[in-house]
């Protein structure tokens, strides 16, 4: 693996030219009413960029972006502040169909495949939304086996039966076939062999750079992260803690020790109480 | 001994010796059974498509049923009044989007069950108030002549049934592989969330699965009703569905067909050569003695989805 983009270009995601391509303001969500999970979180994803989605267990995650793909009402969460746009149009009240529609698709954590469906049905059913015909659909399928050329060798096995990574290639692979302008990926990770890891975040690097998908990355993995991501936000406890340019967050040293697992020797014991006290201020 | 002779050997010894009359037996119970494996396939559909178990399969068979004959007295042609059940099927099924499934989404599947329940008594009365509750006979235009083929006796009509079962399988079985919506239908019975991620939309999956459920009902309600008139037994062809479904797992097409199949020869089979045994009339609980003995041994049905182990 070559050295990644975001410890060479220091720019931060936002540029200031263009507007960002999905806003995420303030959102709260609540689920069955009462539990308050997301307490005001802001984030902005720019046109063609990657951006990170950090934190631990419970975090907000996941709770983030399906509010963002609206994939919540399945699960009685309900978004009631806040706004969330896409390409400068409110799509806060829009079905999951819409938003497919408009380019913005989520890959669910856990890989959602179609058990009892072929590697080859799964993509198609990605396709779904598409009016512009069985031509360029067919097209798609090629772009996406080119790829993940292994998913071309097990177009007909059915889903079920195929190993982890071949079926986190294959839920991405489906979210490709509805040609998508922003990906929300959650945790693509979860589960796989180191080597498969990187292999996953090589593809999302190249389809970021030649396909101009963006991608909104939620990951438990901050090392992994960082380095495929430009910029970064992390959560805790349903509230941005804290968010800045990829590099800058692997350098800060809160991040190396929650989350990257990385603490200087030496001072240990001092250095401890005192990020002790900071976190403690982001809890609060 | 004599006892034992004549339920496990006599019986055998008969079909043996006349096996013309036997074969005229099993395709008796083989048109029976196409008609058990259409409404089971209507449950089918809806469960796995919804996850609601549709109490009101049965109803739906006669209202259709009902609804074709209602239109042909008022003097629609065959073709016509097919056309305008296909209709009132289809905007059925808008109806009970609208009005249940939207509403019931998030509910224990209990709620759904009842309220399905409630429609098959709305649908029921419906039906009666607009069209009226005498038996009505149907007649579509199909002749019923008898014919004999090696010495069996087969009737055209039956034939017709038989086949026009056979082909509404095939083309559905088209349908569902190798169309998108065949294909979008399968993955909202797969993993509903995963489908709605990729944006398909499931209310529209809803309507068409019950407007698919209605015209299985259809072709089952026309076979039937041609047999015996139409009227409100029709509607408990459905309480044949359950060990149906019981034999061939609730959520396989596959074991619909077959379980109905395999109900319709077996509970002939029984009538005619262990009924006397018992006094007449096994037929009306052979099947779910049948089922239940085969749930002891395979509870997720002939043919039951195997449930993949994630590894
Ligand atoms: N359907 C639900 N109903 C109630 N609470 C929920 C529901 N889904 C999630 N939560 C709660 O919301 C919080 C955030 O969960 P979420 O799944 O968004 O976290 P996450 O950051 O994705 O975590 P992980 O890394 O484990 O996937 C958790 O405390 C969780 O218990
Ligand atoms: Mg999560």
């Amino acid at each position: 693996m070559s050295e990644s983009p975001s410890s060479s270009q220091q720019q931060p995601a936002v540029g200031a030219d263009r507007p960002p391509a999905l806003l995420v303001n303030n959102i709260e969500v609540i689920y069955d009413h009462v539990i308050l999970v997301l307490k005001g979180v802001s984030l902005e994803v720019p046109e063609g960029g990657i951006v990170a989605l950090l934190g631990a267990n419970g975090a907000g995650k996941t709770t983030t972006l399906k509010a963002i793909s609206n994939l919540l009402g399945a699960e009685r969460g309900d978004v009631t502040k806040g706004s969330i746009e896409f390409s400068g149009e409110r799509v806060d009240r829009m079905t999951p169909n819409d938003l497919v529609r408009r380019g913005v698709i989520q890959v669910m954590e856990g890989r959602h495949c179609f058990e009892h469906l072929t590697i080859e049905e799964n993509l198609l059913t990605g396709s779904y939304t598409r009016s512009d015909g069985r031509a360029a659909i067919l097209n798609d399928l090629d772009m996406v086996y080119g790829y993940f050329p292994q998913l071309k060798e097990r177009r007909n096995a059915q889903a079920g039966y195929t190993s982890g990574g071949e079926q986190q290639m294959c839920v991405i692979g489906r979210a490709l076939m509805s040609r998508p302008k922003m990906i929300l990926l959650d945790e693509p990770s979860m589960g796989l062999a180191p080597q498969l890891v990187e292999g996953i975040f090589e593809t999302v690097k190249r389809l970021n750079e030649e396909e101009g998908v963006s991608f909104l990355l939620a990951e438990q993995n901050t090392d992994m992260a960082l380095k495929y991501a430009k910029y970064g936000y992390i959560l805790e406890n349903g509230r941005v803690v804290l968010d800045g340019a990829a590099a800058a967050l692997r350098q800060n040293e809160d991040v190396k020790e929650f989350y990257l697992g990385i603490s200087a020797s030496g001072r240990k014991s001092y250095r401890d109480t005192k990020h002790y006290k900071r976190r403690k201020r982001w809890l609060a | 001994m004599e006892i034992l002779n004549a339920f496990f050997v006599a019986p055998f010894v008969d079909m043996g010796s006349d096996y013309i009359f036997f074969a005229e037996v099993v395709i008796a119970g083989v048109l029976t059974g196409v008609m058990y494996s259409l409404v089971a396939l209507g449950f089918v559909l809806i469960f796995k498509a919804s996850g609601v178990f549709n109490f009101s399969q049965g109803v739906m068979v006669l209202f259709a049923a009902l609804t074709l004959v209602g239109l042909m007295e008022h003097g629609a042609p065959v073709w016509l009044a097919l056309i305008g059940t296909v209709l009132v099927m289809i905007a059925l099924a808008f109806a009970v989007e609208w009005v249940m499934l939207r509403r019931l989404v998030n509910q224990e599947e209990i709620v759904l069950f009842m309220s399905t329940i409630g429609l098959s008594f709305v649908l029921q009365g419906l039906g009666e108030m607009v069209w009226g509750s005498n038996v009505k006979a149907l007649d579509i235009g199909i002749p019923s002549e008898p014919f004999e083929v090696g010495g069996i006796l087969l009737n055209e009509f039956d034939l017709f049934a038989a086949a026009s079962g056979a082909v509404l399988v095939g083309v559905l079985a088209v349908f569902f592989h190798y169309t998108r919506i065949g294909r979008a239908l399968r993955a909202v019975a797969d993993d509903h969330q995963a489908a709605l991620s990729v944006g398909i939309p499931l209310r529209t999956i809803w309507i068409i699965v019950w407007s698919v459920a209605g015209m299985v009902g259809l072709v089952a309600g026309i076979m039937w009703g041609a047999k015996s008139g139409v009227q409100f037994s029709l509607s408990l062809i459905a309480l044949k569905a359950l060990p149906v479904l019981i034999l061939g797992g609730f959520t396989s097409v596959p074991g619909a067909i077959v379980g109905g199949l395999i109900i319709g020869v077996g509970e002939k089979i029984a009538e005619i050569y262990w009924g006397p045994l018992f006094g007449g009339a096994i037929e009306n609980w052979f099947a779910y003695v049948l089922a239940l003995v085969f749930l002891l041994f395979r509870p997720q049905g002939l043919f039951g989805e195997k449930i993949i182990e994630r590894v």
